[in-house]
């Protein structure tokens, strides 16, 4: 799988790359946003990994660090945020100690995002083929009317039609913004796309249509996705694995086949818990009763220990290690902990 | 930008400079003491003169519509009357006199000023509590703050009268417009050079100010994540995404400063003798030359009008949003 994927790169890997490697594996990350009160660990050792032309869903509830892992590993925090610890292994190469410009190498070209509300995230003046070639044009050095012909072919294949070609982004409608983001996002063939919840704020019709673009480009590219989402039933028809996070940790990881199926954190049954039938039902996380924890003090335990029905005493003194499984699951809470 | 967009900011000025002569006219007739009386200035004339004047300036017939048509006649020809303090000079002439050096002085100004201050504006912006930040934004809020005499006065002591560099006020040497080129150039170089640097720096506090917040507002929008996420280079996001947003504000300000250009600065040109529509407004007030100060209103008045138009014009032509 991996070297037919990589086989089908149309650019070359980068120079320092090793073939042999994963293509992405992210341990102990720790991103870290400074306010006046402290430090808000928003990611707070977060490990995961992604394989060629895998795709991995990241859920959770509002605020537990999806988007800050997601944009961690590109380094696209707000000017407050900061990586503190943790790599970032792409092909081997650790991107964490990289200077901006040196990581500008392996934005877009390597890992691309397809970010939420696509009318926000395309500038306003500036015509939409032209934002899709401009990438093309400035990283991969073609010439302008190469670029524009690349842009219109991307155009047409996330299904734009051509007369629209010229238009600025007010012009198109949601689900066509969104796909012209996915076009965007597709323009220097990288390794790896990122949706961070690119279906909210669509209609159901244009959500559906929208992921199965996805899924097709997904087949017929090669491309490996991180798919960031509130809909469960999303990951369960899109992805292979899946992450569950909880206030800036992994609390459990694994195929979507075993997680879903017989899930084993608190919390994910918690999330799994209402919708029997997540294959035939498409549903939203409810919510669960308490709030997440202020990440400035967390709790030294569990951080999920104040809302969870199972809570022992060890929970509120020792962070949970993660623990493995045959099947491939990964799951941090003291209940499966040998010290528990 | 469609024909009607267009059509329709046409329209919005046209009526807008119609109310605009009405307003002026209507304005200096309801102003106390009446015209024939301030021009004949004779206390002791009989009633008879002062009738005769009257009828003769068509002052006996109905203010509307007799005497408002003539007045839009005249105003259409070009022709606004008479100044009461040069005697027998149209007010057109009295003002023509004065447009060019004010355009030269503030028209000079607001270019230099709108380049520097943006480009000052836009980079501490960008590098937001960087050197140029700290530096230029208390050196901007500082210059913005000051009127135009507190910035001059230090400049004519230190390079006129101290340094002796350059002439303390006027707008040419004795004989200075006669002599032949280049000097005649060099010597109102050197009477421009103050002046110009007074109204210059002012200006440049109020760009750089708004420029600043403008690219600092924009800073933040998603689509500057979305350049960067694409490796862009830093310099390619500004110029590409962030300055082409954070100007569509400044375009409004630009033109509808442009449209006061017309006005002169007053201080400045008060400040450094600069014989242009500043000081003219002000000679025209000491003197009470309504005729004078009708013309000058209406010259501002218009050019901000059709400054607000042009600025609706390049609005549209830089924003596709409004092009409907
Ligand atoms: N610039 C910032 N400064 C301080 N705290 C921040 C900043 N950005 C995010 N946070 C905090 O970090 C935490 C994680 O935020 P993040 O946006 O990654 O969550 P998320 O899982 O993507 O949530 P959502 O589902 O709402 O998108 C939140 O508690 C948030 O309040
Ligand atoms: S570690 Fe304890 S508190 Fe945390 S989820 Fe497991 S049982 Fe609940
Ligand atoms: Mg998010």
């Amino acid at each position: 799988m991996t070297a037919e994927i990589r086989g089908r790169r149309q650019w070359p890997l980068p120079k320092q790359a090793d073939p042999s490697a994963p293509l992405l594996k992210v341990e102990n990350l720790q991103t870290h946003f400074q306010l006046g009160r402290g430090w808000v660990k928003a990611v707070d050792g977060v490990s995961f990994g992604l394989d060629d032309g895998e795709a991995l869903g990241l859920v959770g509830e509002s605020g537990c660090g999806k988007t800050t892992t997601a944009l961690s590993l590109v380094r696209l925090l707000p000017s407050n945020g900061k990586i503190r610890g943790g790599s970032v292994e792409l092909f081997g190469i650790d991107l964490v100690p990289k200077t901006d410009r040196q990581l500008d190498r392996y934005r877009w070209r390597e890992i691309s995002i397809v970010f939420q509300g696509a009318m926000n995230a395309l500038n306003p003046v500036v015509q939409v083929r032209r934002q899709i070639a401009e990438p093309v044009q400035y990283r991969l050095n073609q010439s302008e009317s190469a670029s524009l012909k690349r842009a219109d072919e991307l155009l047409d294949m996330v299904g734009i039609p051509s007369r629209r070609l010229g238009a600025y982004p007010h012009e198109l409608s949601g689900g066509m913004r969104q796909r012209a983001m996915i076009a965007m996002a597709l323009a220097c063939d990288p390794a790896i796309v990122i949706g961070d919840e690119p279906t909210t704020a669509l209609d159901a019709m244009v959500q559906a249509q929208i992921l199965v673009l996805l899924e097709q480009l997904r087949r017929d590219l090669g491309l490996s996705l991180i798919l960031i989402t509130h809909d469960l039933s999303v990951v369960a028809e899109t992805c292979d694995r899946v992450l569950v996070m909880y206030a800036g940790r992994v609390a459990e990881e694994g195929p979507v086949s075993r997680v879903f199926t017989e899930p084993r954190h608190p919390y994910t049954r918690k999330l799994l818990g209402a919708f029997p039938n997540i294959r035939s039902d498409r549903r939203t996380l409810e919510t669960i009763p308490g709030e997440p924890p202020d990440l400035v003090n967390p709790p030294a335990g569990c951080r999920f220990a104040p809302r969870c029905a199972q809570a022992m005493p060890v929970c509120s003194g020792t962070p949970p290690p993660e623990v493995s499984f045959d099947d491939g699951v990964r799951v941090a809470c003291h209940l499966f902990g040998t010290t528990a | 930008m469609s024909a009607r967009y267009l059509g329709q900011r046409l329209l919005q000025a046209i009526v807008t400079i119609a109310a605009i002569v009405l307003l002026n006219f209507l304005l200096f007739r309801l102003m106390p003491g009446s015209p024939e009386r301030i021009l004949l200035r004779n206390p002791n004339l009989s009633q008879q003169v002062v009738e005769a004047t009257r009828a003769r300036w068509g002052l006996d017939k109905p203010l509307i519509p007799d005497q408002l048509v003539s007045y839009i006649g005249s105003t259409l020809e070009g022709d606004l009357g008479y100044s009461f303090k040069f005697r027998g000079q149209p007010v057109t002439s009295v003002i023509a006199d004065r447009v060019g050096p004010t355009l030269l002085l503030v028209g000079l100004g607001e270019l230099i000023s709108a380049i520097v201050g943006i480009a000052i504006g836009a980079y501490a912006g960008w590098r937001r509590g960087g050197l140029v930040d700290r530096v230029g934004s208390g050196v901007s809020l500082v210059l913005y703050s000051m009127p135009y005499f507190v910035i001059g006065m230090p400049l004519i002591v230190i390079f006129a009268a101290g340094l002796g560099w350059f002439p303390t006020s006027g707008m040419t040497s004795v004989g200075g417009g006669d002599r032949p080129f280049p000097d005649n150039i060099i010597d109102l170089a050197r009477h421009l050079a103050l002046p110009l640097a007074t109204v210059s720096l002012g200006l440049i506090g109020q760009y750089s100010i708004l420029m600043r917040s403008s690219i600092i507002e924009t800073r933040s929008e998603d689509y500057i994540t979305t350049a960067r996420a694409k490796g862009l280079r830093d310099g390619r996001v500004l110029r590409a995404h962030a300055f082409p947003n954070a100007m569509l504000p400044m375009v409004t300000l630009i033109a509808i400063n442009l449209g006061y250009v017309i006005g002169g600065a007053i201080t400045a040109e008060i400040v450094f003798s600069w014989p242009g529509l500043g000081t003219l407004t002000v000679t025209a007030l000491q003197a009470r030359d309504y005729p004078v100060l009708q013309g000058i209103f209406l010259l501002v008045a218009v050019s901000v009008v059709v400054a607000n138009l042009a600025a609706d014009i390049i609005y549209g032509m830089l924003d596709p949003r409004v092009r409907r």
